[in-house]
């Protein structure tokens, strides 16, 4: 009797201590084959696509679309860097490709990870606190960032842009710019930089900052619009810049911005165009515009094209065969210069995968592939 | 109460280690005649004996043996209860809620010493703030209570944490009671506690505890990944920060009996600072965010059988609780609110019973929640909530039926007047419990229920993402489940009891955020539906090899098929739910001789993900973890004890999440020395 229970009783705990655990292995890629996808001669012959992943989640991952095989590689960075503790990171915010090299900016890791281009080995680490956008110029890149280490009122919450040398991967420079700086755009040996105030929404910030890079000093700050978030230069050497608005009353508006020989900005113009997000490709802006519409989701966003002499809608609806309605959240749109085929990511719900849909310059799909969390930016790289 | 009968319940609280009021003095002396059972604090005794008290499958852990767990506060006592999903972040000062069979955390009433703890802001009670040190008793029903005679709240969640406070208990003769003890353990831990109580007279006794607790939280983590071919990727260590915890606990309470009833008041206070240590992601080791709590409330109850007939109850209670979150990490905005909860309830129960096997009751509860905050554009929500709940239950032959409805209405107003709302729901439920062996050992039972948690004001009201016209989220819950326990004097096995469960829940109109369209824009909606399929089986063995020697042996097992099934074009459709796993189980193995007690514990949770897609990216492997103590007591004069508790937890030194990102300590040490007079 006794010993029948002391049986059980072993074979019960015999049964717990068995390990059920394996060793954790790095996340490897996974490579998709895509069908329609498959230009061999393509130039860019492929790009890179930064995800976000939610803030906290540690999951910023990194994919590769290679047209000329049609193969797209979903989260490569853990794979070519299996050393780097915690992989890529936290909220992977910006993805510039220069001098073959690959910069990502990692948000909430506060950091610019530099990887070889071609193959997304890591070559260096920069630590930026709370960095957003990366543009570059000569030898060094220009890094925005949330918060500046220059001693100031803190209550300000003013943000800075770093300098970052592109040979010795050093912080070179500092220079303080508005509340919360995004995008910016180097013309002629001067940075613009669209401060948004974003963390206020009782008193968003509504400048863009000019810095002469030579002196590495902020020479204009001139008010635009609230909440400015996006930046590009066009072939004309205008610059257009997104203010996202207010979230209620005011729309997210295109300003167009013209400047000065000495850097500083002569005219800004509010233009009929209303858009979320937009990229320009020669003399076109795609865009789509998601409007707020109280506590719903979006049903009504609309994907156009303007022209940038007229800065008026030339064609209403780009994607033509209704397959616009499968995006439920855009979140980044980017035109391929070379073959005009318009990319675009969808967040779906910000925690689970999202997706990029390339659609030819006919406006019909031709793929769609599933992506990392949040697809937030796309670099092509070129032969 | 008779004063027969006041003196059978004071020697029941003597020998039994419970409360006046949960037994009746009969099966007093029934079950008092093993002394071994009482040793082991074997309370299950006594409430099987009482028939039909438990209708819907509960579990409990009281007295010494939840003592004898490797638990610092109520969130770890809960990792060996079946069907329970604990969410710990990690560490002493971590936030720890509780998840009941994967309804999700807001669907869990927990109540301390009878009433509701409430937080209107986010729904989430932190289970992390209510330390062990003064607990007699914690129980977790499934659906509810089998009882009719109680608040209206009681008949509200899907499922219920009961944590039950000590009352006085005082040995023959004596009419004072006293226990002063510390914890000394890792992460410079130290934890001194205080317990006084005494008797006024013979109906009223007084008590008083108090507690500190210390600890830098600081504590080493590590985080190893290899390659496909088995060579090492990374294989990081580093230390916990900002995990530190700095908390005072005091409370008070006032116990009285009546003829044929009793009161309490109760005063209850915690503050605490602490650190919120944050997730662990590339490049980040170090958070900066703060956080000071400071809880109090004074609650009262009234009970008295007035007749045969007809019994009355009255419950009241006012809270304050006083949240400061400040965010002072130089990489990030400088962040530093307040928020400021206040809460009034009222209720009033009444149970009749027309014949013996009949029981009619009706409760009526009002609540008062307001919330202010520094936050730019706060709305100021004020909610006023009226509960009107009818129960009625037949007891026939060796079956009851019990089915009760409970009818919720709330009214919100808000400073600028917008967005108010009013909203109702109703929560109707239906028990069956049959003990078709006549011995009373085998209980069969089944219930349904209907249960709702309304929008939080965070929901609602929070700025620019709170979405006013969020309806109720719903869970129901079909369930069917048998017990068997049977006890043996002076025989080698003592007592053996079983339980298993199996149900079926759905979860409809869940709230949840839900991006807008524009970017950082997120709205709260009643978009989600969760399918969940699950078993929870419990078994417990005590036997007694030799003299003075004895051992139990514990074991419990849950399946959870919990499903996502919003929508079938989402990536996550059919996909198991975050951060609950397939398969869980726990056992404990307890020996008893002669004033010395070793208790070992295993917790395992198995593979889970991290998201809401089951891919590899949010796989997380199964953990499990391993903890040993031994106690020694010893008896000195005057009827005195000292005790000495050592304790080592994950002594396999594991390393793992139970929330990724949030690593939790390896192995640590503990030291309990506490002396009772």
């Amino acid at each position: 009797m006794k010993r029948r229970y002391i049986t059980y009783i072993a074979l019960i705990a015999s049964l717990l201590f068995a390990s059920c655990r394996d060793e954790e292995t790095i996340i490897l890629s996974e490579s998709e084959s895509i069908e329609n996808a498959i230009d061999t001669n393509a130039n860019p012959y492929g790009f890179y696509l930064l995800n976000e992943g939610n803030m906290g989640s540690n999951k910023a991952t990194l994919d590769f679309m290679d047209f000329t095989t049609g193969v797209y590689h979903h989260n490569i960075y853990a794979e070519s860097n299996p050393n780097v503790i915690k992989e890529l990171g936290d909220v992977g915010n910006d993805a510039k490709i220069y001098d073959n090299k690959l910069w990502l900016v990692i948000n909430a890791s506060h950091k610019v990870e530099i990887v070889e281009a071609k193959n997304a080995k890591r070559i260096a680490q920069v630590d930026v606190p709370n960095c957003r956008y990366i543009v570059f110029d000569g030898n060094y890149a220009y890094v925005s960032s949330y918060v500046t280490t220059i001693i100031g009122d803190v209550n300000a919450q003013e943000g800075a842009v770093f300098k970052i040398d592109t040979e010795t991967y050093e912080i070179v420079g500092e220079v303080k710019v508005g509340r919360q700086p995004e995008e910016m755009v180097i013309k002629n040996g001067y940075l613009y930089v669209a401060n948004s105030g974003g963390y206020n929404s009782d008193n968003y910030d509504n400048t863009v900052s000019v810095i002469r890079l030579s002196s590495f000093t902020q020479i204009e700050k001139k008010e635009i619009a609230i909440n400015l978030h996006r930046m590009r230069i066009d072939k004309n050497g205008k610059i257009w810049v997104l203010s996202r608005g207010d979230y209620y009353t005011l729309p997210p508006r295109l300003y167009r911005l013209e400047t000065n020989s000495n850097g500083t900005i002569k005219s800004v113009e509010a233009t009929n165009l209303l858009c979320s997000n937009f990229d320009i490709c020669e003399d076109k802006i795609y865009m789509y515009n998601a409007p707020y519409q109280g506590n719903s989701m979006a049903t009504n966003i609309t994907y156009t094209i303007a022209n940038i002499e007229t800065a008026e809608i030339e064609e209403e609806r780009f994607i033509k065969d209704g397959t616009e309605s499968l995006i439920k959240v855009p979140y980044a749109i980017k035109v391929n210069p070379s073959t005009k085929e318009v990319f675009i990511c969808d967040a779906k719900n910000y925690v689970s995968s999202g997706t990029i849909t390339c659609y030819s310059p006919q406006g019909t799909k031709r793929w769609s592939v599933f992506t990392g969390d949040i697809p937030s930016s796309i670099e092509f790289i070129y032969k | 109460m008779t004063l027969q009968q006041h003196i059978k319940s004071i020697i029941a609280v003597i020998l039994l280690g419970i409360a006046p009021t949960t037994i009746v003095a009969s099966e007093v002396e029934e079950s008092a005649i093993d002394s071994i059972l009482l040793q082991l604090n074997l309370e299950e005794v006594n409430i099987t004996a009482n028939r039909f008290r438990e209708m819907t499958p509960v579990q409990r852990l009281s007295g010494k043996e939840l003592e004898k767990l490797n638990s610092y506060s109520v969130a770890d006592a809960l990792r060996h209860f079946t069907g329970v999903q604990l969410k710990d972040y990690g560490g002493v000062g971590g936030i720890k809620t509780i998840d009941i069979r994967s309804m999700g955390a807001n669907h869990v009433g927990v109540f301390y010493d009878g009433i509701q703890l409430g937080n209107a802001q986010n729904g989430q009670i932190d289970l992390s703030m209510y330390s062990l040190d003064n607990i007699d008793e914690l129980a977790v029903y499934n659906g509810q209570k089998g009882e009719i005679f109680q608040p209206a709240k009681d008949f509200g969640s899907a499922g219920m944490l009961y944590i039950r406070s000590r009352r006085p208990k005082f040995e023959s003769g004596k009419n004072y009671h006293l226990k002063v003890a510390s914890k000394f353990g890792s992460f410079a831990t130290i934890n001194p506690s205080f317990l006084l109580e005494t008797k006024i007279n013979d109906s009223i006794s007084v008590s008083v505890s108090a507690e500190y607790l210390t600890s830098s939280g600081e504590y080493d983590f590590r985080y190893r990944r290899v390659t496909p071919n088995g060579t090492v990727a990374y294989d990081t260590t580093a230390t916990r920060q900002n995990g530190d915890i700095r908390a005072v606990r005091v409370e008070g309470g006032v116990f009285g009996t009546i003829n044929d009833g009793y009161w309490r008041v109760k005063l209850y206070t915690y503050n605490s600072e602490r650190g919120i240590p944050g997730a662990i992601v590339n490049n980040v080791w170090r958070r900066g965010e703060r956080l000071w709590d400071n809880n109090t409330f004074v609650q009262g109850t009234f009970s008295k059988d007035i007749n045969r007939y007809y019994r009355t109850m009255v419950n009241a209670k006012y809270a304050y609780y006083n949240t400061h979150y400040v965010n002072n990490d130089a990489k990030l905005i400088e962040v530093d609110n307040r928020y400021k909860q206040k809460e009034i309830y009222l209720s009033t129960s009444h149970a009749f019973t027309p014949f013996r096997f009949w029981d009619i009751a009706v409760a009526y509860d009002y609540q008062f929640n307001a919330l202010n905050s520094d936050m730019a554009n706060f709305a100021f929500p004020k909610r006023h909530t009226n509960m009107l709940a009818l129960a009625t239950s037949f007891q026939i032959w060796r079956m009851k039926i019990q089915g009760s409805c409970l009818a919720t209405f709330i009214k919100d107003k808000t400073a600028t007047g917008d967005n108010e709302g009013k909203k109702k729901a109703f929560s109707p439920s239906l028990l069956f419990s049959l003990k078709p062996l006549k011995n009373g050992d085998l209980t069969l039972r089944a219930f349904i229920k209907r249960s709702f948690t309304m929008p939080t004001f965070n929901d609602l009201y929070y700025t620019d993402l709170g979405n006013a016209s969020l309806k109720p989220e719903y869970a129901t819950q079909y369930d069917g489940g048998v017990t068997y326990m049977r006890q043996w004097e002076r025989k080698f096995v003592r007592m053996f009891r079983i339980q298993a469960d199996g149900y079926y829940n759905r979860v409809t109109d869940k709230i949840t955020a839900y991006p807008k369209g524009q970017q950082f824009r997120w709205t709260m909606l009643n978009l989600g539906e969760v399918e969940i399929k699950g078993c929870d089986v419990a078994t417990e063995i005590t036997i007694s090899p030799a003299n003075k020697l004895f051992f139990t042996v514990k074991g419990q097992y849950t399946y959870q098929h919990a499903i996502d099934v919003t929508d079938v074009n989402d990536s996550y459709y059919g996909d198991q739910i975050p951060y609950v796993p397939r398969h869980s189980c726990s056992a404990a193995v307890q020996g008893v001789y002669d004033g010395w007690c070793i208790n070992y514990s295993f917790i395992y949770a198995g593979e889970r993900y991290s998201g809401q897609q089951n891919i590899a990216a949010n796989h997380m492997q199964p953990w499990y973890t391993h903890d040993i103590s031994l106690t020694k007591e010893f008896k000195l004069k005057r009827g005195s004890a000292l005790k000495g508790t050592f304790e080592v937890n994950n002594f396999l030194n594991q390393a793992y999440d139970v929330i990724q990102n949030y690593p939790m300590p390896g192995i640590n040490y503990r030291f309990t020395l506490s002396f009772e007079i």
